[in-house]
């Protein structure tokens, strides 16, 4: 099949690496080749792709692609944006997965954990040999995660755990979950495997979003794990905040890859469709649209790029990450939106990508930080003052 | 050794063992380490550069020629069973497999993905170094040379290469090369079964049949679509790349006579390329089957005279 041809209306391509567009090609090939031929059917009965995890991870070696140790290809964090920009042009869902294996599960096992926890962990991890998850958020507890009722306490033989996390991406089929808990020395993280005595998990139903995921709640009832299961080099609250910021920012290009499938989705519909005796495309109203499409898509790619640059130089702080994410979901969901309204009554179908990507947004918008959460990181950097409360 | 019916299009082969006869343009000698198989297998992979079937072709403004501006350039689809065949070889018998492209600098875009696949090493033959790359653009002939004359140099045992490159569709080539170097080839391989490390068995489609053929090394097979499912890259394989040598060779390096490569070598000469002609709007007929039928029928007889 042809290669997709994204959108680079500002040659920011000559910006990147020979080795940084091999990497995005190689991606952006697998995608159009192994995913996007079954992911409709997968969003339609709900079910996550469970065959290309070991294409993501054995084969290609997509998982904790950025890092530089445990047979990981230390890729620039720009090569490493693309990934998840071309992941997520086949379903943010996927992307979510990749997400979580890298940023939230990987990455926090290879700076908070212990030299054993990173042998076990990390090669199975990398090979999709081993799934993992990340549980933070509680069912009462989301945009104010300090608050969390999660508890950990000493027994002579470990950790004592109890309590409940909610909207855990790939809970149930993990078989590690990164889980914090408030301890008397503060939060702290602990692995959990699956099957613990104690540790249950179900699967959250009925989804309009996100429907190729899985999303799960994990309970935790007097769930015992041993002594050597905390991430012993965690201290608090700001352990898992570096872990979302790892992943948010690579939501910031993953949302690029799903505003270029509706967008491309828009501007082929619209050469094609006939209306009035032309081309959708020769109205000016439509091209409007595109050009606004095309606008906002250029923005963000050029915020991503810098923001990866910073990154590799370690300075994308926090507020930088949270501006990106906000931005570029934002973005993408307004051009998923309105690339459905360029559809027409073809864009409530899933013969196109539009409507699975727009509703996919949805989550993407309120996961990791929602919108507003992120205004006020932002507006905290900006004034020096915290409007959190 | 191969022989070619003249102007038939039909192979005659016959399997020929042992070492390569010399090149008969050529008295370059083998690399003298070719042939000790306790180190492996020497293989090479001739990759070419084409448009994406998806790219806009647009003839240049010397009529003789393709605009490249804006062109995608991929690997021909073709090569990259070749260069699948190349790694599962190597994978079986140990050994070195050496990318080798001829074209502008571009074509080491290709070469690092065939790096990045797991080739060991690869050779950039650009074509503004062996005097005419407008030759050897068109004439299948003068790259043959060219690339035989890397063969040579590596002292390559086996040869793979596509059995045609998607934009001129010559499918001359790499039985080209196999002929300067002496060699046997077996073109269009559907499948290819390694009985040792000096010989194999390769199934070729014929017309209506499937032909098994043993060959036995030094040879040159030409891929064909379903000789085997080509890899993707890894991430890792991308970054690992990056470490391995690629040369750069030119005419002297490569001991080429220029009058073998450069102006007046080519065989043929392109008079001018023209693009398809645009295709005319078709004609739509209205009204019930009956008036539809009398209309076509009418307009066969008539206007076109078919019937």
């Amino acid at each position: 099949m042809a290669r997709f041809q994204g959108l680079d209306f500002y040659s920011i391509d000559q910006s990147l690496s020979p080795d940084e567009r091999q990497v995005r090609d190689l991606v952006r090939d697998w995608v159009t080749n192994e995913v996007l031929p079954g992911i409709e059917q997968h969003a339609r009965e709900g079910t996550f792709p469970l065959h290309l995890i070991p294409k993501m991870g054995e084969e290609l070696g997509l998982f904790g692609s950025n890092f530089n140790d445990y047979g990981c290809a230390g890729l620039s964090a720009i090569a490493y944006g693309l990934i998840m920009q071309e992941l997520e042009r086949g379903d943010s869902g996927l992307r979510s997965f990749a997400s979580v294996q890298g940023s939230l599960v990987m990455y926090p096992i290879r700076e908070f954990g212990s030299e054993a926890q990173k042998e076990r962990w990390l090669p199975l991890l990398r090979r999709g040999a081993a799934i993992g998850c990340f549980g933070l958020t509680e069912p009462d507890h989301g945009s104010d995660p300090g608050g969390m009722e999660t508890r950990a306490v000493r027994t002579d033989r470990g950790w004592l755990l109890s309590g409940t996390k909610m909207w855990i991406t790939n809970g149930s089929i993990a078989d590690v979950a990164v889980v914090w808990a408030r301890t008397e020395d503060g939060i702290r993280g602990f692995l959990v495997e699956r099957g613990t005595p104690g540790f249950t998990t179900s699967d959250v139903k009925r989804k309009f979003s996100l429907r190729a995921s899985v999303t799960s709640e994990l309970s935790f009832q007097d769930c015992e794990v041993p002594a050597d299961s905390i991430l012993s080099k965690t201290t608090g609250l700001k352990n898992p905040l570096m872990c979302l910021n790892q992943a948010r920012y690579g939501i910031a290009w993953g949302a690029i890859g799903a505003a270029q499938a509706c967008y491309d989705a828009a501007l082929r519909y619209t050469l094609a469709r006939t209306q009035f005796g032309k081309p959708l495309a020769a109205f000016q109203l439509v091209q409007n649209k595109l050009c606004q499409m095309v606008t906002e898509i250029t923005k963000a790619q050029l915020l991503a790029l810098q923001l990866g640059r910073l990154k590799d130089q370690g300075q994308a702080k926090p507020a930088l990450v949270s501006l990106a994410k906000r931005n570029n979901v934002a973005i993408a969901l307004d051009i998923a939106r309105t690339a459905r309204d360029m559809l027409g009554a073809n864009g409530i179908t899933d013969e196109y990508p539009v409507g699975r990507h727009m509703v996919n947004l949805e989550s993407v918008s309120t996961y990791e930080g929602t919108h507003d959460i992120h205004a006020l990181i932002v507006g905290h950097a900006v004034t020096g003052i915290e409007a959190f409360a | 050794m191969v022989k070619r019916g003249a102007g038939s299009g039909l192979f005659v082969l016959a399997v020929r063992t042992g070492a390569a006869i010399p090149c008969p343009e050529s008295g370059q000698a083998v690399d003298s380490s070719a042939g000790d198989r306790s180190l492996g297998l020497n293989i090479a992979v001739l990759v070419k550069q084409v448009p994406s079937s998806e790219a806009r072709i647009k003839v240049a403004a010397d009529g003789r020629s393709i605009d490249p501006t804006d062109v995608e350039y991929v690997i021909n689809p073709y090569d990259e069973y070749a260069i699948e065949a190349a790694l599962q070889v190597k994978e079986k018998f140990g050994g070195e497999v050496v990318a080798i492209a001829l074209g502008p600098q571009r074509v080491e875009e290709a070469l690092r993905t065939c790096l990045a696949l797991g080739a060991d090493r690869a050779v950039s033959l650009r074509d503004s170094s062996f005097g005419d790359p407008a030759l050897l653009e068109r004439s299948s002939l003068a790259r043959a040379r060219v690339l035989a004359a890397a063969v040579r140099k590596l002292g390559s045992e086996v040869v793979f290469a596509g059995k045609v490159s998607i934009d001129e569709d010559n499918s001359a080539t790499g039985v080209q090369v196999a002929e300067l170097l002496g060699w046997p080839h077996v073109s269009v391989a559907t499948r290819l079964e390694w009985v040792d490390a000096a010989h194999a068995k390769v199934s070729r489609e014929i017309e209506g049949a499937s032909e098994e053929l043993e060959v036995a090394l030094p040879a040159l097979l030409t891929a064909n679509k379903g000789l085997n499912e080509p890899r993707y890259p890894s991430l890792k394989g991308i970054m690992a790349a990056k470490k391995k040598p690629m040369d750069t060779w030119d005419a002297a390096a490569l001991e080429l006579d220029q009058a073998a490569v450069g102006a007046g070598a080519g065989r043929i000469s392109i008079r001018s390329l023209e693009p398809p002609p645009a295709r005319t709007a078709g004609q739509i007929w209205t009204g019930d089957a009956r008036e539809m039928v009398t209309k076509v029928v009418a307009a066969l007889k008539n206007d076109r005279k078919l019937i």
